[in-house]
């Protein structure tokens, strides 16, 4: 181990944000707006630049860190403590959570500006970036628990800041109650390891599971022939599926984009939802022993990347198209997870949360100019007025459909070059998947840019007026300001500095970071240590690293491949689409219209949740509170052992006349009855018995 | 001294004695007083089977101890009629049917 990263300053890292999210969460009424977002900014800034020093340090020093910090208690033998674990991949996440934590911080002051609840979102952010670090930087189970278990209740308080708005409230359970179904996968994970590991430490699992073959030979199901492996990682990814919204537990991620935009571009798209990607990534020595787990990792992803693609098509909230993308895009980096390519599932992680965060953050910007109205199709020619969000909104929807060069380009064409070169059960399919969603994604994010900021001006009429004027989140925090713009069309203008600095510093990287760090990250041993591919078994990474000559040469070959091509025809069909024919969609959703309500219900899966699985669960519940509790427990046992000696005594009382010959007549029956008994020989003699 | 009258004679006189004033305490629900003589009557069947057992067997023990029963028996009745009284006056009844305040 060459050197070693200095404790203070990891504590500084995940503390500051802690205590930036205390101070404006307890004293925001006496630090005021001012000093609430200064206070913040300048925690997340001090992890953010604390980030960067440890990178630096991991990077070029090659230095590490893996020690318990504090132990909390040791139960039976398994420690429970907190500790951190530094390496290339927690060293990329942190930057990576605390670059765009900062950006959307800074973002916030110019979208929240006119927000009662000011301080209140500062404290969040912040208290989520805290949780997020903590998450990412654990060198145990139980830490990472916790991080998972945190970032789940702040994004559950963000989807619901607007708590008078109904359809917030709604979709605030139903992103918590969907990411219980997978929790509870996951902390069943995480006790199969614990309980045949007998340590919650990565480092004393993974060895537990490695060194020899009979840990893995044993089952958890006696009489099944499930390996132990293959249940905790699927266990484990469940839980993924519930925090990276994975088909089918993907329902609450679009509903979420109730909460403000900014937590949509924080939380998720570029770091919760990633949450699952990183924990798999960094469970690599673990999932790599089970390609039963892989498989099945393989082709949720594919199904998540091709099917929530095509719900983006026919969204028309601006913010849900984005969130579709952000589905799919999540997809793809499943799919490389179970190619065993979990290096490019995280290079894509890192592309992805610059670019979606630009392009979350644009989205806000646009909401902003149009006053808070999010239907695109009320939108068009914005280019003119807000040129910041329309050239960086570009540059990320180029970034985010693959253009040779842009940061996406890289990590989505490995992506789909380590599929090809996977041999696992369901690889042709998922290979199928991550190619045809090239062109669903180059269509659906072009849809939306032509809608938004090209063609013809269709603000000035607004042809789908907001159904309902109350349900927009401008009018819950600022009535005044909404109902001043109702009647007379206005133009959009730019949003100021505050909200356009971000996108610039966000567009940045969404362009050049794919080509600066593509060959130090998937081929340059980066992540030696904290990613382990079995390359015998899983040659797919081995076979990309045969084939690379370089960022542009990949840049050049693409030229010769489909998936470029794909992404082209998207772009071109949108363009025609959309500007040049407006009338052909029309006609397709005519003709085709059981395909786009199949569409517009979701593929029915929130029917089926709701009518199903919600309604199943009630009428269980129901069943065993008015059969079992009711009926059985209170009525039966409680109820019904008091009845039985209320009537055992209603019949004994009748033998209590209060006469005293009746006292007197079984007092004589009594001695009768003894006597008898005392003399039966005699008896017996009298009678001749 | 009694001819042929035997001990039997005896103990089926108090047998019979005895088996009155039992019915007399458990068919009766008029009268207190009919319960405190038919009490009176049981302890005179028992007296007599002390003192016929006591001269056939020639044993004066038995006779000792009716006096002692017929004693007690006195202070007894004494008592029950005093008792009778307070109730009369409580109560103004002394019918047996009506004294139910046990009955659960």
């Amino acid at each position: 181990m060459p050197a070693t990263l200095s404790l203070p300053l990891l504590l500084t890292i995940a503390l500051a944000p802690l205590a930036g999210a205390i101070a404006a969460g307890f004293f925001g009424k006496a630090i005021g707006r001012r000093g609430a977002h200064t206070v913040t900014i300048l925690g997340v800034l001090i992890a953010f630049i604390g980030s960067v020093v440890v990178l630096k340090q991991v990077a070029l020093d090659g230095a590490r860190f893996n020690a318990t910090v504090y132990e909390w208690m040791v139960l039976g033998g398994l420690k429970m403590e907190v500790g951190f674990l530094v390496d290339g991949l927690t060293a990329m996440m942190m930057a990576v959570v605390t670059f765009v934590s900062l950006m959307v911080h800074i973002y916030t002051i110019g979208y929240m500006e006119e927000d009662p609840g000011y301080q209140r979102f500062f404290s969040y952010i912040s208290l989520f970036t805290f949780s997020m670090l903590m998450l990412v930087m654990s060198n145990n189970f139980l830490q990472l628990f916790f991080g998972w278990e945190a970032v789940g209740l702040v994004s559950y308080l963000l989807i619901g800041f607007w708590f008078k708005k109904p359809t917030a409230i709604f979709a605030n359970m139903k992103a918590f109650i969907v990411n219980r179904v997978g929790d509870f996968g996951f902390i069943l994970g995480i006790g199969l390891l614990a309980a045949y590991a007998g340590s919650l430490d990565y480092a004393e699992v993974f060895a537990a599971f490695g060194k020899d073959g009979s840990a893995l030979a044993r089952t958890p199901f006696p009489g099944t022939d499930w390996l132990l492996i293959t249940v905790a990682c699927i266990c484990l990814f469940i839980g993924a599926m519930g925090k990276s919204a994975q088909f089918p537990l993907h329902v609450w991620l679009p509903d979420s984009m109730e909460g403000p935009t900014p937590i949509s571009a924080l939380i998720h798209a570029a770091t919760m939802v990633t949450a699952g990607i990183f924990m798999v990534a960094r469970m690599s020595p673990l999932f790599e022993l089970s390609d039963t787990a892989l498989s099945f990792v393989l082709v949720i992803g594919s199904i998540t990347a091709l099917f929530m693609g095509f719900l983006g098509i026919i969204q028309n909230d601006i913010k849900r198209v984005v969130a579709y993308s952000t589905l799919s895009q999540l997809g793809y980096m499943t799919v490389a997870l179970g190619a065993s390519a979990y290096s490019v599932a995280v290079f894509h992680l890192m592309t992805h949360a610059f670019f979606k965060a630009l392009l979350f953050l644009a989205a806000g910007s646009v909401i902003i100019g149009m006053h808070h109205d999010q239907d695109i199709r009320n939108m068009g020619g914005l280019r003119k007025y807000m040129p910041i969000t329309w050239v960086t909104s570009l540059l990320g929807s180029l970034a985010l459909i693959g253009t040779p060069l842009f940061s996406g380009f890289y990590s989505k064409d490995s992506i789909i070059e380590a599929v090809h070169a996977s041999t696992l059960p369901g690889a042709g399919f998922a290979y199928f998947a991550v190619t045809a969603g090239v062109f669903v994604t180059a269509f659906y994010s072009f849809r939306m840019y032509f809608l938004v900021f090209h063609g013809e001006e269709r603000f000035r009429h607004k042809p789908f007026p907001p159904p309902d004027a109350h349900a927009d989140p401008a009018a819950d925090h600022d009535p005044e300001h909404a109902h001043a713009h109702a009647d007379a069309p206005h133009v959009p203008h730019e949003s100021p500095w505050v909200v356009t600095a971000p996108l610039v510093l966000l567009a940045l990287p969404s362009v050049l970071i794919g080509f600066l760090t593509l060959g130090p990250l998937l081929y340059g041993g980066f992540f030696d240590g904290a990613i382990v591919v079995d390359a015998a078994r899983h040659p797919a990474m081995a076979e990309l690293a045969a084939s690379f000559h370089g960022a542009t040469a990949m840049a050049l070959h693409s030229l010769q491949t489909a998936p470029l091509w794909l992404a082209v025809a998207g772009v071109v069909v949108a363009w025609w689409f959309y500007l040049q024919q407006p009338s052909i969609p029309a006609a397709i959703q005519a003709r085709f219209g059981w395909l786009y309500r199949l569409l517009d219900n979701k593929y029915y899966l929130d029917w089926f949740n709701e009518h199903v699985i919600a309604a199943g669960a009630r009428l269980t519940g129901m069943g065993l509170w008015k059969g079992g509790d009711v009926g059985l427990i209170d009525g039966a046992l409680v109820n019904g052992s008091a009845r039985m000696v209320g009537a055992i005594a209603q019949f004994t009382r009748r033998l209590q006349t209060g006469h005293l010959y009746t006292y007197a007549l079984v007092m004589l029956l009594g001695v009768f009855a003894l006597m008898t008994w005392q003399l039966w020989p005699q008896v017996r003699r009298l009678f001749g018995l | 001294m009694f001819g042929n009258v035997t001990l039997s004679h005896f103990l089926s006189l108090g047998a019979i004695l005895f088996a009155l004033s039992v019915i007399g305490i458990f068919l009766n629900r008029r009268n207190l007083i009919v319960l405190l003589m038919a009490i009176e009557l049981m302890l005179l069947a028992v007296n007599l089977n002390f003192i016929a057992f006591s001269h056939y067997l020639g044993d004066m023990d038995g006779q000792v101890f009716v006096f002692f029963i017929l004693t007690v028996a006195a202070a007894e009745a004494a008592i029950g009629l005093a008792i009778l009284v307070v109730l009369f006056r409580n109560r103004a009844s002394i019918n047996v049917q009506e004294l139910d305040s046990l009955k659960g």
